[in-house]
């Protein structure tokens, strides 16, 4: 019997949402007696898989994360090989069109979002947020397979270690059909899917001319940078940086919102973020409703001070 | 060109979100129904762009007992030319997929879009399940959207990188903002709308894997605590020292 993690682990460093889901698979084992495979593809060095805390490694060297049935064929024949109850993914990117897939392939119960362990002292429980995270939804799965897609920042990260057996995957995926044409950088800065901070901005600042204030806030605090969706709109911020019900939605540790009033649309994007500082200069404006910290005040007035709040304190750590 | 949009009914985003029957169903009392945003504003609308600069047909395709129709409809006024109900009340997206897949199998679709996810269960489940059922390949989250002959070239907002991709028809799309305007129905639509074909399809028969058993609302928020603008600079301290975030 076995957990099967899978996790993109390439870059620099291993992302926090690969670590997340190792974090996750290995408490569902450890709660059931499996063992872990962490099921991964690239170009990652075998030493660096070995220590991330998995029993075992298998990875697709050849294996294209934008190619779905490539990995989904990867990680249905290993969760086969090894008897998989459960399959662990990450709710990102890769995760989204990859899990859905394998879950019906291998005809198992597909919980997307979840943000708490299987509850298992009847069945197999997990809750999921829904309604943009307005709400949340315990669903049974029922199918002796079990697809778990993990919401980001959902589970703090417990370092793994060990000597697992790295073994490159030889089984046929078959050729790419959708494949890379080309990437491009949008903008310098971290990806706000990561962040544990996010400075966000809206039409209270008048104009993208006014964005350096933003930019500079979010650069003193390592924070990704976000806007609402008028904003968005009106081009005068980029689409990938529109939160909310109908862009991308976050749950960082620190959400920071200057001069949006907070329509029930915005908060269903932000409202899973662990503390929300709101900075607004109508008093009477509802995301006070949801923040922790508020500030009525100019946002070309307060940022100023902030920066320097930020810069002091930078200065002292 | 032939092209299947997948359609779902939702709440509209302002609904207030409560439930009944001991919190195992949502309650719909009172509430206004919607075509789920991202399947109308970027499915749809770029399904119906590509139509009529290439020709072809656009089919809508929705899973849903009767008290979906209207919804169709206005998916029928924005411009889809015909459209099909499944008759059936899933309990998961699987369920959906399955029956998608079972109308979708020989019709010989070119493209088949979908939302990237639905503001409700906001799963990103239906798509990529479908491609699997279908054996086809599948782009998600694509921002941008063009088709040259039998090839579809896509860009897709991932990890702050866009990413060009390209991949042959038939195939399936899940959408993202950034590919269409939305478009508001006309009464010209509107109108035809009534009278377009709304075929309603027998369901088949499918495994149930997993059910929602119970909704929660989140705990409610603690009072927020409010800082004179003059002393902004201590929000940044409290953030640090109380909250521990930064």
């Amino acid at each position: 019997m076995s957990v099967i993690v899978f996790a993109d682990t390439r870059g620099e460093k291993v992302a926090k949402a690969a670590l997340e889901t190792l974090t996750y698979g290995r408490k569902v084992a450890a709660g059931s007696g499996s063992t872990v495979t962490l099921v991964t593809f690239g170009d990652v060095p075998a030493d660096r898989l070995a220590a991330l805390g998995a029993d075992k490694v298998v990875v697709a060297r050849a294996a294209s994360d934008a190619d779905s049935q490539q990995l989904t064929r990867l990680v249905a024949d290993v969760a086969q090989q090894e008897n998989a109850q459960v399959i662990v993914f990450a709710h990102d990117a890769t995760g989204k069109a990859v899990a859905p897939r394998v879950a019906a392939r291998l005809k198992a119960g597909h919980v997307a979002g979840a943000i708490t362990l299987p509850d298992t002292s009847s069945g197999f429980r997990v809750k999921r947020n829904v309604f943009s995270g307005k709400a949340q939804a315990w669903v049974d799965v029922t199918s002796p397979v079990k697809v778990i897609s993990v919401l980001p920042n959902s589970i703090p990260v417990e370092a793994g270690s060990g000597s697992a057996t790295v073994a490159d995957y030889t089984g046929d995926l078959g050729a790419a059909r959708v494949t890379v044409k080309g990437t491009r950088k949008e903008g310098e800065g971290i990806p706000l899917p990561e962040a544990e901070i996010v400075v966000s901005a809206g039409r209270g600042m008048k104009g993208p001319e006014n964005w350096g204030l933003v930019e500079e806030l979010a650069r003193e605090l390592h924070a990704a940078t976000a806007c609402s969706r008028p904003v968005a709109d009106m081009h005068w911020r980029p689409h990938h940086e529109h939160v909310g019900q109908t862009g991308v939605a976050i749950r960082p540790n620190c959400y920071i919102a200057i001069g949006i009033s907070g329509a029930i649309q915005h908060l269903a994007g932000v409202n899973g973020s662990k503390v929300i500082a709101v900075i607004n200069k109508d008093p009477e404006a509802p995301f006070f409703k949801a923040a922790d910290y508020g500030i009525v005040g100019d946002a070309f007035e307060v940022l100023p001070k902030l920066i320097e709040a930020a810069k002091k304190l930078n200065a002292e750590r | 060109m032939k092209i299947l949009v997948l359609i779902s009914q939702v709440p509209d985003t302002t609904a207030r979100i409560a439930f009944t029957n001991d919190n195992t169903a949502y309650d719909a009392g009172g509430v206004q129904f919607i075509v789920n945003p991202y399947d109308e504003w970027y499915a749809l609308v770029r399904g119906l762009e590509l139509k009529e600069a290439q020709g072809g047909t656009l089919t809508t395709v929705t899973v849903g007992g009767a008290d979906t129709e209207a919804t169709i409809r206005k998916a029928l006024a924005i411009g889809a030319d015909e459209a099909v109900r499944i008759d059936a009340q899933p309990n998961d997206s699987y369920e959906v997929a399955v029956q998608v897949a079972a109308y979708a199998k020989d019709k010989g679709f070119d493209l088949i879009l979908a939302g990237k996810e639905t503001i409700d269960h906001n799963g990103s489940q239906v798509g990529p399940m479908v491609a699997e059922l279908l054996d086809l390949p599948f782009i998600s989250l694509a921002s941008k959207l063009d088709i040259a002959g039998t090839t579809a070239t896509a860009e897709r907002d991932v990890k702050g990188e866009l990413e060009i991709v390209e991949a042959a028809l038939p195939l399936v799309v899940s959408c993202a903002k950034g590919m269409a305007e939305q478009r508001i129905p006309n009464m010209r639509g509107i109108m035809a709308a009534r009278t377009k074909p709304l075929q309603v399809v027998p369901a088949v028969p499918v495994d149930r894997l997993s059910a929602t058993v119970r909704f929660e609302l989140p705990p409610p928020k603690q009072a927020v605590k409010m800082i004179p603008a003059d002393e902004a600079g201590k929000l940044i301290e409290l953030l640090h020292t109380e909250a521990k975030v930064i």
